[in-house]
């Protein structure tokens, strides 16, 4: 019998193998495997797993149905509470969220949460098991913008009501941040995302895309000319930010933003695909979050030897911790406590090399992190051909500057209430990345959800 | 999918498209462009709108043939559909901004090189629209390459056609026949509107600046999105990185690091040859 303490282990794609190719690193749970791993949890009655979890999934009663062999069952307890739970399993912070405060985690290791519900999802998924849509349609109509985690979960969850939504997409394809941005070796875009957008729209959702709100057509004109009783804003954070050192405007730096993009959303990666890539021999990826763990390794597989440059500790690096155990396990080069200065350009324009300098941490900032402080000095340079910026992104104004009486702070983030997604004009509610800036799906997801009530009660109360 | 509704070759591989598009024809100003994705494994292509129809739901663009997609794109005929056309994109001309009446007071010249001839159109027209009056200088490779003449010639009288080789027109480039216009016809500006290829931009906007002519260029860098969520369009103006697709595409001319922006648009030289050998393999040659 396997370790109780210890997570049943999950099958993963080989580290050598999978650093030349695009597909799913994690093969996840096999039924069996999951009904193992089910009987970890001791079902606790005042179940703090549930409270980690910003959406509220009923985690204890789920895993009970699959313990028993009901996966459908389980499938039924998710869904009430999450409509993209296949993507949720596979890219939620579960150490810092559900799993963080499950009990088993105070001794020994904790339940493997995601991990079961990814199962479920793909289990239901392969078992053509959709959610059920409203019984009957209300005839209200209500907008929502942006199709990423905050936009889909807001749409579903009014369809579910009854309403009449659509979404407005600016890209060519719906799924946000889940299509454009997280690499098809961590949540593959056909096999899940495009099977969990379908659900939402089995659901009655129509999806627009091509459609830039603030350019093609305004909020107001949503509200005013097109009869749309209520608009949801969940636009995210798309606008990269770049350092302001010498040398950015090189040939071959670009955003992690743009890398990425062009390998997910324009699959640059395939050879029949039109869209280029630059294929770095020597690549460096600036940052620590998700988005720099997924371009170095975006890159690793075009075929580079990769160096991440983090101006912090890896106690501090804000990825997963499971990327950036992959990464490691794929050879990635962690530079640690290093932070660039400069940008080496040969005479065509081109990069050659990046300057840095190292780094100590002092006291703790604002953030209650130690702040990062440069060694004099201690500076050194890299060789590297290629130069990827994974610095964080912010809102983009493109919907707040042509939105009258709409007010966003000085971060440029939608001002919205956390309850219920309402903003500073009546009709107009926000969530997700847009109001909070960069974070994660879950709680984009959450957001979503409290908008969705909160339309709910705004149009219920104007036809009392 | 969006419809081609109609399609006139212009000039030698140089081509205008009418696509059915209702919500950006009815948004659509002046300075504003597209992007298109011919299809499934297409790229984001962006073109400037060259005129739109609201009442019909028509956006049109001009387009020569050069890469993989443009070359995809012109293969269309009436009747087929286009994958993705968004927009409309990048802030409208500045001028639609300002006060007609002072507007009418300015003198204000365009100049179109190339393809970047069709891209005036819709700015010239808005203003001609508005009893603004302009000056039009085209240029072209030589007598075949001219477009877009008669629609011109309805909007003023004024209209100056150069050709490099002398086939048509005025002998020389755009640059040449600015000099010949201010040196030599004793022609005042407040304002020259320069849209062309990158290099044709670089050297115009050059000699506007000899003349001291305020100048506004339409930059066409590389983009993905085109919304500024890659940061691809990066252009330097007045010392600052902006983004040409949320920021402009229209610039203070005298402001743009062209040589930056030059080496910025053959980023991907190597692989967009790649990919067009490719595609006309694919095609036996046909399009080539
Ligand atoms: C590379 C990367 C990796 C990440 N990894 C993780 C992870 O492992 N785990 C995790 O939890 N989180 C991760 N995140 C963060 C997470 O993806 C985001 O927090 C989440 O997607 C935010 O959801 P959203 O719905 O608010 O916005 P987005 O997902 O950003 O969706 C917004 C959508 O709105 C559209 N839009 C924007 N403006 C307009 C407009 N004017 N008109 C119409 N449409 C518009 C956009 O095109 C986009 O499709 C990652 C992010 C990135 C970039
Ligand atoms: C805002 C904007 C407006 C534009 N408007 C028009 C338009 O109205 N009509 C039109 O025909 N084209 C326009 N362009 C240029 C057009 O987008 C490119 O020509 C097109 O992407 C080339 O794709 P391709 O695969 O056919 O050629 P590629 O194989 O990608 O390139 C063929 C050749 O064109 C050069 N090239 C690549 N990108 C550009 C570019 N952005 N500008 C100029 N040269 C480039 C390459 O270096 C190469 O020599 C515009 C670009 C921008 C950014
Ligand atoms: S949605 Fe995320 S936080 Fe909630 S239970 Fe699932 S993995 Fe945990
Ligand atoms: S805290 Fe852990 S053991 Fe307790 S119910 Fe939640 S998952 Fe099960
Ligand atoms: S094209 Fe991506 S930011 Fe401008």
């Amino acid at each position: 019998m396997a370790d109780v303490l210890k997570k049943v282990p999950v099958r993963e794609q080989d580290p050598k193998v999978r650093a030349t190719n695009f597909d799913e690193v994690c093969y996840g749970y096999n039924q069996d495997e999951a009904i193992e791993e089910a009987a970890r949890c001791i079902h606790c009655k005042n179940a703090k797993c549930i409270g980690g979890c910003p959406v509220g999934i009923n985690i204890p009663d789920f895993i009970a149905q699959v313990k028993e062999g009901n996966i459908e069952g389980a499938y039924q307890i998710i869904s009430e509470s999450s409509a993209l739970p296949a993507i949720c399993g596979r890219v939620c912070p579960q150490e810092s969220q559900c799993e963080g405060k499950c009990i088993r985690g105070i001794k020994g290791e904790p339940v493997s949460i995601g991990k079961l519900e990814r199962f479920v999802a793909d289990w239901a998924r392969e078992n053509g098991i959709k959610p059920t849509p409203a019984a009957q349609k209300n005839g209200h109509k209500v907008a929502v913008i942006g199709s990423g985690p905050a936009g889909l979960t807001c749409a579903g969850d009014l369809a579910r009501m009854g309403y009449d939504v659509t979404i407005f997409e600016a890209l060519h394809k719906a799924g946000g941040v889940l299509s454009y941005g997280i690499p098809e070796f961590r949540l593959p875009k056909d096999a899940v995302v495009a099977a969990e957008i379908e659900n939402v729209k089995s659901l009655g959702v129509k999806i627009e895309t091509n459609v830039i709100i603030g350019k093609s057509v305004t909020v107001d004109e949503l509200l005013q000319e097109e009869g749309f009783e209520a608009v949801f804003i969940g636009s995210g954070a798309g606008l990269p930010m770049f350092m302001g050192i010498p040398g950015e405007n090189a040939n071959g730096v670009f955003s992690a933003n743009e890398y990425l993009t062009r390998n997910n959303l324009m699959k640059a990666f395939r050879e029949d695909y039109q869209t280029p890539i630059a294929h770095g021999k020597k690549v460096a990826v600036v940052g620590g979050g998700n988005v720099a763990m997924d371009a170095a390794r975006t890159a690793l597989r075009l075929g580079a030897e990769v160096y991440i440059i983090y101006r912090r500790s890896e106690e501090e690096l804000p990825a997963r911790k499971e990327e950036v155990h992959h990464a490691k396990e794929e050879g990635i080069i962690f530079n640690l406590l290093t932070n660039p200065t400069e940008i080496l350009v040969d005479d065509n324009g081109w990069v050659r090399g990046i300057r840095c300098i190292r780094m100590e941490l002092g006291e703790p900032d604002a953030s209650g992190r130690r702040r990062p402080i440069a060694i004099p000095d201690s500076e050194f340079e890299l060789e590297v051909d290629t130069v990827i910026m994974s610095l964080g992104t912010s809102p983009n104004p493109l919907i707040s500057s042509t939105t009258i009486g709409l007010d966003t702070n000085k971060r440029k983030c939608i001002i919205a209430d956390e309850d219920n997604g309402q903003t500073s004009k009546e009709g107009v509610f926000a969530g997700g990345d847009a109001v909070t800036g960069a974070a994660t799906v879950i709680l984009a997801m959450g957001a979503g959800k409290a908008a969705a009530k909160g339309i709910h009660e705004f149009i219920t109360k104007k036809y009392q | 999918m969006y419809k081609i509704v109609d399609k006139k070759l212009l000039a030698p591989n140089i081509y205008s498209m009418d696509i059915l598009a209702p919500r950006v024809a009815k948004a659509a100003l002046p300075g504003q462009f597209i992007i298109i994705i011919v299809d499934e494994n297409g790229e984001r292509v962006p073109l400037t709108i060259c005129d739109s129809n609201p009442e019909k739901g028509t956006v049109n663009i001009v387009t020569q043939a050069m890469g993989s997609s443009t070359k995809k794109l012109v293969a269309k005929e009436v009747g087929d559909h286009i994958k993705d056309f968004v927009g409309p994109l990048g802030k409208p001309s500045e001028f639609i901004h300002e006060d007609i009446e002072d507007l009418k007071k300015k003198k204000i010249l365009f100049a179109g090189g190339g393809v970047g001839v069709a891209p005036i159109y819709p700015q010239a027209k808005w203003l001609v629209e508005r009893g603004v009056e302009v000056d039009i200088v085209t240029g072209s490779k030589n007598k075949d390459l001219v477009i877009l003449e008669e629609r011109f010639a309805e909007l003023t009288e004024n209209l100056f056609i150069a050709t490099d080789d002398g086939s048509y027109g005025f002998h020389g480039m755009v640059t040449n026949a600015i000099d010949e216009l201010v040196e030599n016809q004793g022609k005042k500006y407040d304002l020259c509107v320069i849209i062309g290829p990158m290099i044709m931009m670089k050297f115009t906007s050059m000699t506007t600046k000899k003349h001291g002519i305020p100048s506004i260029v339409s930059m066409n860098p590389i983009m993905v999105d085109g919304t500024g969520m890659c940061g691809a369009c990066r252009v330097t103006v007045g010392g600052e990185t902006k983004f040409a697709c949320v920021d402009g595409p229209e610039f203070d001319a005298h402001q743009i690091d062209f040589d930056e922006a030059l080496r910025r648009q053959a980023q991907y030289k190597e692989e967009e040859i790649k990919k067009d050998h490719e595609y006309c393999e694919l095609t036996g040659g046909m399009m080539a």
